[in-house]
Order: structure tokens, then sequence, then C-alpha cells
């Protein structure tokens, strides 16, 4: 199969899909003619389509996010390019107040078709205020749907039902997996995802480890390490964060008995602990041993790489969560 | 643009019934029969009716939480509004939404808006979506004078004027926010100035004269349909009421309130429309009684229709 990158497999859904759909839009900051994306994110999109359609917006992301939502409520399916995850307390309101209530409050007489994009997560030295994961928190939004692909394959099937859904979605584009130019399998042939569907990455018997974006690259790599132990890992990867798909972890669990969630958040409120909640409610009587969260430090992300790799969860703190509870 | 007679009388007739509409609305809540939060437009007539008669039936307005007489103005159906203001299921929002949140998606009426400020920003998306599907639809976005203080105010027109959207901008300047008076808030004389930041034209109308608003706004929507972008128009106004009921007022000032009463908006159009010849005492009277009478029907079909099942509370939160 042909071998794309990350970055490259998002652009690629974002062009089918606009061609597909006039509908379609984008809005954001440096997205057009020159920068075309703040790290090439939508390269070629704006010779495509044009400033029509690649539409730069000053640095307002409350007046472009909003602007979204009355697009949406009218007829058009926007995309608005929040630049960072970390910038999304700058339209927070629209997010948490307005995009997910208003189908809700007017008794579901209207669509939202909302794709907020924006760039996540650590790993690349930039601070505090450029590599937040927010999905933890954001789970608490009712009516508020979230992807964070972990390869070139589901970046692109998702994101391409992310804009088809007829409700909010944040597609959280992971920041290192864009800048690392990291490959995968992607077909020629036009599919989706559909949202809430986890997907196994690794059958194992022994443990299962639930991770989440780029942190599922980190429980691979620990599964081929504890395989020479003969401990067997179970690799799931949620993609969509919301809807969750409970079923597929607690059947792990199931099977294993044992869980530790990877999870590139501070752990207080991480979505890491909404999964153990979970487990805990509905499938406690399978558990051999506690919940193991392997999650950041309840401080914000630091700047300095050897500060930013202790506070990143990596394979070592995993494996050894995974030693505590064998 | 001129006003023929049978528009003259609609237009008085719209401002009659929000009027019944409200001091009913009043009554009906101190009564303990509706809920929440309610939010009174009595005395800002002029401004609903004004703005939305110049509207198009497939053109779009974006509302407050103080938005009552814009959903009737913009022909919105009374039995579903006390329905929801009830909190009934035959409600516009199947009681979900109630007096701040009145939608209706069929006359192009983009709901109530509780988080003050955000009609702006959103109607520069029905306005960017007018544009991109050239359909030539104008959006009416209502704003309070405290809102304009938001940071949304302003990155929203700023969108608005670098892509001249076809949208007006209407900021209800009653004086107050809460209990907040504006000259307190800002230090503009007048909020329409605030335009100039943005490079569009500002106006400001300082009368409670509906037919005044009428023809300046129908100014600013033309010059919005024809693709020429954006204004902002403050209209100068005054509630009758409190913030929202149960309101004592005591920030309000007893010669402030007696000056504004004289420029009853209601009273200013019929005297006109009187001396015009267009209307007699005894016919205002006539159409008075009328709309109180719809007004109880629509009390009457609230009353009677039952509440939501509580499980309908886990319905309508996705597509
Ligand atoms: C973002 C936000 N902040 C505060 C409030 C609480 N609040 C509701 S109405 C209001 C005053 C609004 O004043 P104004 O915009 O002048 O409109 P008016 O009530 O006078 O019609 C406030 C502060 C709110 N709803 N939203």
């Amino acid at each position: 199969m042909r071998i794309l990158t990350y970055r490259e497999a998002i652009i690629e859904a974002l062009k089918e899909e606009m061609e597909r759909d006039p509908s379609i839009f984008i809005m954001g900051e440096d997205i057009g003619e020159h920068w075309q994306g703040s790290v090439k994110e939508f390269e070629g999109l704006w010779p495509k389509f044009g400033a029509e359609r690649i539409r730069e917006t000053p640095i307002s992301e409350t007046a472009f996010l909003g602007c979204a939502i009355g697009a949406a409520m009218t007829g058009m399916r926007p995309i608005a390019n929040v630049m960072f995850a970390s910038f999304l307390g700058v339209p927070m309101d629209e997010i948490f107040s307005q995009v997910t209530k208003m189908r809700y409050m007017f008794g579901g007489k209207t669509k939202m078709p909302v794709t907020i994009m924006c760039l996540s997560g650590g790993g690349m030295n930039a601070a505090a205020q450029h590599s937040v994961c927010l999905e933890g928190m954001l789970m608490s939004v009712p009516g508020l749907k979230m992807v964070s692909p972990s390869t070139p394959y589901d970046a692109k099937g998702l994101l391409k039902s992310a804009i088809r859904d007829d409700n909010p979605v944040i597609f959280f584009q992971n920041l290192f997996l864009t800048i690392s130019g990291f490959k995968g399998e992607v077909p020629e042939n036009d599919y989706t995802i559909p949202l809430g569907e986890a997907v196994i990455r690794n059958e194992g018997d022994d443990v299962t480890v639930v991770a989440i974006g780029n942190m599922v690259h980190t429980a691979l790599s620990a599964a081929g390490k504890l395989k020479q132990e003969n401990i067997s890992l179970e690799v799931v990867d949620p993609r969509c964060m919301a809807p969750l798909d409970e079923k597929t972890i607690i059947e792990s669990v199931k099977k294993t008995g044992k869980i530790v969630i990877l999870d590139e958040e501070p752990k207080i409120g991480s979505a890491a602990s909404e999964i153990a909640a979970i487990i805990a409610e509905q499938a406690i009587e399978y558990l051999d041993a506690p919940v193991k969260r392997v999650c950041a430090p309840n401080t914000p992300i630091p700047f300095s790489p050897p500060l930013e790799k202790y506070w990143l969860p990596d394979e070592n703190k995993l494996i050894e969560a995974i030693h505590s509870i064998i | 643009m001129k006003l023929n007679k049978e528009q003259l009388l609609d237009m008085f007739s719209k401002m009659v019934l929000i009027r019944q509409f409200e001091t009913r609305v009043k009554k009906s809540f101190a009564d303990g029969d509706i809920p929440g939060f309610i939010h009174l437009s009595a005395g800002q007539e002029a401004i609903a009716v004004g703005c939305i008669t110049n509207l198009r039936e497939d053109d779009y307005i974006v509302s407050h939480h103080r938005g009552h007489g814009h959903l009737i103005a913009k022909g919105g159906n009374i039995n579903f509004m006390m329905a929801e203001l009830y909190g009934k299921k035959t409600g516009y929002c199947k009681g979900k939404g109630g007096s701040m949140h009145l939608a209706d998606m069929d006359i192009n009426m983009l709901g109530a808006h509780g988080i003050v400020g955000s009609t702006v920003t959103i109607s520069t998306g029905a306005g960017l979506s007018a544009k991109l599907r050239k359909s030539g639809q104008v959006t009416l976005c209502f704003l309070g004078d405290g809102a304009s203080n938001t940071g949304r105010f302003h990155e929203g027109i700023n969108l608005a004027a670098i892509w001249d959207l076809p949208i007006v901008i209407i900021i209800e300047n009653n004086f107050y926010a809460e209990a907040t008076s504006i000259f307190y808030s800002t230090r503009l004389k007048k909020l329409s100035d605030r335009a100039i930041a943005y490079g569009i034209p500002g106006e400001t109308i300082d009368s409670n004269d509906v037919l005044e608003i009428y023809e300046k706004v129908g100014k600013a929507i033309d010059r919005a349909r024809k693709g020429k972008g954006p204004s902002l128009i403050e209209i100068q106004t005054y509630r009758h009421f409190g913030h929202e009921e149960g309101d004592t007022e005591t920030y309000k000032k007893k010669s402030e309130i007696e000056a504004w009463l004289k420029k009853e908006p209601i009273e200013l159009l019929k005297r006109r429309l009187i001396k015009d010849g267009i209307l007699t005492e005894k016919e205002a009277e006539r159409i008075n009684q009328k709309m109180k009478n719809e007004v109880e029907e629509a009390v009457k079909f609230a009353k009677e229709s039952p509440y939501p099942e509580p499980e309908e509370t886990l319905e309508d939160v996705y597509a």
C-alpha cells in the first residue's frame, strides 16, 4: 500500500472532502497563500481552493469559531482551525457554551456540523502554551465529539468522518506526529472510520494498555520489549475520546484482568481518569490488580528537553507500571 | 421604501402584540407559572419592529437574552413561544431552551443567545454563509449596550468588516447592563463610534421612533444586500421593567423613568398614525384588545400543553 506521512494524510482528507462538498470551507490564521498552516499542515490547499474556501482570518479565535457556528446553522460545513489545542482556551465559551449546546437548547432543531482542528500534544519542546492535550477536560462537555488519531490511516479516515458528522467534532492533530513526518499506509480509495470505534493495535493476554494519541506508539514499543519477558500487552487505541468505545476497552480488560492507561495529560481529571472510573464501575470484578494510570505530573508542561522528557509519560514509566501489577 | 397604510398598521399591531405578550409574561412569572429568568423588552418594541420590518422572509436574525420582541417581529408563533416559557413540550424548543433560547429555524430566527455578545460572531457566520452561497440574505444581529464591551463584539465586527459580510449590527442601548450604567462602563458618548475602529459606517439613532429606525436601518440593510459590507447602528431606548423579573430597579432615577415614558414608542407611533388619519383611538383600542386576546390564547395553549416526558432530557444532544 501507499505510504503517506501523517500530515499528508490529513491534507489529502481535507482536499478530497472539499472537492466532494462545496459547503466545506476552512477558517484560520495563516492557512492561506504564504504559510499554508503554521507547520504546513494545510499545504497545497490554498493553491487549489483559493482564498474564498481557505479563508485566512485575523487573530481572533473567538470570532471565527463563533462564525463557524453561524455558518453551520445556515447550511455550511465549516472547519475552524485553532492552530494549537493550547489556544482552545480563547474560544472555549464557543465550545462549551455555544456550539455544543445549541442543538439541545433549541430542541434538536439545528445541526452543528463544525469541525475544529488543532495541533495537540508535547514532544516538540513547545512549552506550556503550545503543547497541551485537552481530551480529559473536554470529555466533560456533552454534545462534543473528539478524535485523537495516532496513524496516518486513522488521521485521514477520522478526519473525513469528523467533517461529515453533523455535530461539533474536535480533531486533535498530534503535533509530534505532524512535525516528525511520521509515516504509515494509507489506501488510495475514499474511506472513513466511524467515530467511536476503538482499534486493538496489538493483541495480548496479560495486560490491557489503553493509550491515547501519540502514546499509542509508546505502548507498542513497550509491547515489543515486554514480549522478551513473556509479558503480552493488548494495546487499545480508542481513537475517539468522545464518543468513547467503552465496550472494546471493557472486553479487553475482561480478557487480561489488568489495565494501565497511558495518557499524556496531568493525571487529575485526565481522560485516563475517566477510563479508570468506567472500569471501576463496569468491570471491577474482572480485575486482578489495581487500575494504573500513567500520566503526566500535575504541572504545566515544561520547555527544557530534560524537563519535558521527565514530564511526558514514556516507555519506562509504562513498563514500571506494568511490572508493578504483574 | 415608503410604507403604505397596511404596513404601518401591521407595525403598530406587532408592537402592541410584543407589549401585550411581555405584560402577560410578567404576570405569569409573578404568579409562579413561568420558571427561570425572564428578561422583558417592553419599551424597546420600536427596535424589533423597526429593524425587522425591513427584512425579506429568508433573511436571518440573531437575538439575545432579551429577545421575545425580535421573534414576534420576525413572525414567530406566540403559542409556541409562551409554551416554551412555561417549559412545555409544545414549546419552540420542546421545553429545553426557555425564554433565553427561543429559536425558530423555519423563519430563519437563529435563536436567542444567553451568552452576552455571542450574537455578533454567530451573525458573521450566517453572513459568511449567505455570501458564500450567494443567496442575497442579510443577517440582523442584536446585542445590548453592555455586550458591546465584550471582546467578541470587536473581533466579530472586524471579521465582518474585512470580509464585507452582509450583516447589520444593532446595539440596543437601553443604558443599562443589569444594574451597570453604560456611562460607567465606557468613555464613549456614542456607541456607534466604535465602528470607526473597524472602518465601517456607524450611526446612532437617539429616538424610540419606529419609523425613523425603519428608514435608517433600511439603508444599512440595502447596503449590506448590495455587498458593501456591515454597518453598526446604536439605537437608544429604555426598558420599562427591570433587567429581569424580580429586579427592584434601585439604580434607576425617577426623573429618568418619567422622561423616557414620554418617549414611549407605541404611544409615539399611535399619535403619529392618528394625526395622519391612518388610525383612530377606537381602532387602536380594538387592536390592543385583539392582541391581548391572542396572548390569552397563547397562555391557554401553554397551560393546557403537557410537560415533556422526563426521559426527553436525554434527546437532542447529538444529531
Ligand atoms: C458573557 C456573559 N457575561 C455575563 C452575563 C450575565 N448577563 C446577562 S444579561 C447581562 C447584561 C447585558 O446587558 P446589555 O448587553 O446592555 O443588554 P440588556 O440586558 O440591557 O438588554 C449580563 C451581564 C451573560 N449572560 N453573559
